[in-house]
């Protein structure tokens, strides 16, 4: 009966939705940036697998067919630039500059506190690329030496930090520009941080966009110069 | 018919991306292919905004939602990082804190150089 049920599609799809639907509207009673819908979603559908004693993959049975989405959703994040268009040509060299500095901060902060921290440098390298979509960071930390399942939590960590953290970063450093706004989120915390910008407004979700994309591609050209040539 | 449609065009440009990843010998996802394909038809105009739209606005209003299975899934990595924890999670977040920090201060550099255009 329990496996019937559990490991039907329909509950990973079903508990997804109920999950981040109740995130969104704690969220928005609360307006605390801490109650982030991602975050409970994952609280609730973690403890209620847990308690219930369901294994990760009945639940997957039906986040995958959630996960086939990511690809068109992070896809049609071109409409979204498409109709900054002007905006982006005008101001195309800052954020070309800004993801530049962001990117090599990223490297150089993650680099400087594993020596902290004394890391090895297996999970170094995993920590590494954790600015960018997953598949661009599998495939830096993979070449240099990674672990994979390192690299993956590392992603998802900086991503949901960017989503939670971004409106209290807004306020606190008094970021009123949203190109600034978008260049920002984008930079630090690629896909999962622009569905945060997508929300703050359309040239924040644009700006986030091509700041991800760019971010990406530096990252993975950085990382494999500073690992094949020093 | 018309979110139907909207979903295969969109989907066969993700194939498309999916398949130009698979040739391309550097690693750049499908995704980041796609977005790139999808601007370029746009800004050619090969294909409208009118094709896409409903189910675009979709996918971007509700975006963060796809990202939910992908962050359950970390529980299954939690056992490799069992010890470490605690340091990964803090150099997460002071590196992505500090990111925003010298991404921003670039940005209003650049403007304040540049005469602050805006």
């Amino acid at each position: 009966m329990k496996e019937a049920v559990f490991s039907s599609p329909l509950f990973g799809i079903s508990i997804s939705i109920i999950a981040y639907y109740i995130g969104v509207v704690l969220n928005k009673k609360t307006k605390i940036a801490l109650v982030n819908p991602l975050l409970i979603s994952y609280v609730i559908i973690i403890s209620f697998l847990k308690v219930f004693n369901i294994p990760l993959e009945w639940y997957l049975n039906g986040g995958d067919f959630i996960n086939l989405f990511l690809t068109p959703a992070t896809a049609v994040l071109a409409l979204t630039i498409y109709r900054q268009r002007k905006l982006i040509k005008e101001n195309f060299l800052t954020i070309a500059l800004a993801t530049f500095v962001g990117a090599i901060t990223s490297i150089v902060s993650v680099l400087a506190l594993c020596k902290l921290f004394s890391l090895s440098d297996p999970i170094t390298y995993s920590l590494l690329p954790k600015s960018i979509t997953t598949p661009m960071a599998i495939a830096v930390s993979s070449s240099i030496g990674g672990i994979e399942s390192i690299t993956v939590l590392a992603v998802i960590i900086t991503g949901v930090t960017g989503n939670i953290l971004a409106p209290v970063l807004i306020k606190l450093l008094k970021v009123k520009d949203p190109i600034t706004q978008g260049v920002a989120i984008g930079t630090c915390s690629h896909a999962v941080g622009t569905s945060k910008a997508v929300e703050l407004g359309d040239v924040q979700g644009a700006v986030s966009s091509v700041a991800l994309t760019f971010t990406g591609i530096i990252t993975v050209v950085l990382s494999l110069i500073i690992f094949n040539f020093i | 018919m018309k979110i139907l449609i909207q979903i295969s065009v969109i989907f066969t440009i993700c194939l498309i991306g999916e398949a130009l990843s698979a040739i391309i010998p550097f690693p750049v996802p499908a995704s980041i292919i796609a977005l790139l394909l999808l601007l370029v038809l746009l800004l050619t105009g090969l294909i409208k905004v009118d094709h896409i739209k409903e189910k675009s606005d979709f996918l971007l209003t509700n975006m963060a939602f796809f990202f939910v299975p992908a962050g359950v899934k970390i529980i299954e990595h939690f056992e490799t990082i069992k010890s470490i924890w605690l340091p990964i999670f803090i150099i997460v977040i002071v590196s992505t804190v500090l990111v925003f920090c010298t991404t921003t201060l670039t940005v209003i550099l650049v403007n304040k150089l540049t005469g602050g255009k805006k």
